[in-house]
């Protein structure tokens, strides 16, 4: 049986912010300076990718894959805290 | 409903996964039916605006998406107090229907409670619709 091929680290993009400059809708760059807040409501949602934990595998979550569905999200503190 | 839902911190997947089987898992049975985000750095949590750097935890923040991928509510809460989800439920049950219907959901609405018709006629009307006992 073929086993996912998982490493001890795993790049994910993490914030994938439109380049402002760029006006071509199809072309998207990561930042390496440290993002600036950008959700603001009524305006589009920032997407990401990052590892998941889905189900009992691992595998790279973008958001923008689940548009047309409703969608929450939830950051909580850590794993293993109280609250 | 018909809700994806994420949720995010900065532990890595692996300790996602052992918190999945040992305590989730004893909570809800098969563990919680979502997968677990991994934010390393807080990279996502800045964008969205509850990424703590001197802690170096994302703290406690909700956001709901329409399938236009807009942004419709957030909600955030330092970490020592934990969400309401009937508040949550009924925040994206209400944006469904403003969706679905063009009406508009006043303070305090539930389903099944009465929705105002925005327009001209509603100007200055809107005491004879709504009182404020409809807020609770």
């Amino acid at each position: 049986m073929a086993e996912n091929v998982d490493g001890c680290v795993k790049p994910s993009k993490g914030p994938i912010i439109a380049g402002p400059e760029i006006p071509t809708t199809d072309t998207v760059q990561t930042r390496e300076e440290p993002p600036k807040m950008l959700a603001r409501v009524g305006k589009p949602a920032p997407d990401f990718e990052l590892s998941a934990l889905v189900g009992k595998g691992f595998k790279n979550v973008k958001l923008s894959d689940y548009k047309g569905k409703w969608i929450v999200i939830c950051f909580y503190p850590g794993d293993f805290t109280f609250v | 409903m018909g809700v994806e839902v994420f949720a995010i911190s900065v532990d890595s997947r692996f300790s996602h996964k052992i918190w999945q089987e040992e305590e989730l898992s004893k909570m809800v049975e098969g563990g919680v039916p979502f997968p677990l985000l991994s934010d390393s750095g807080g990279r996502v949590g800045s964008v969205y605006g509850v990424y703590d750097e001197e802690a170096g935890v994302d703290i406690r923040g909700r956001f709901i998406i329409d399938p236009d991928f807009v942004l419709r509510a957030m909600e955030v809460l330092t970490p020592e107090v934990g969400r309401n989800v009937s508040e949550l439920i009924r925040q994206v049950k209400a944006f469904q229907h403003v969706r679905a219907t063009g009406e508009v959901t006043p303070s305090g609405w539930q389903p099944g409670k009465p929705t105002l018709k925005p327009g001209p006629d509603l100007a200055g009307k809107v005491w004879k619709e709504w009182k404020p006992e409809n807020a609770f």
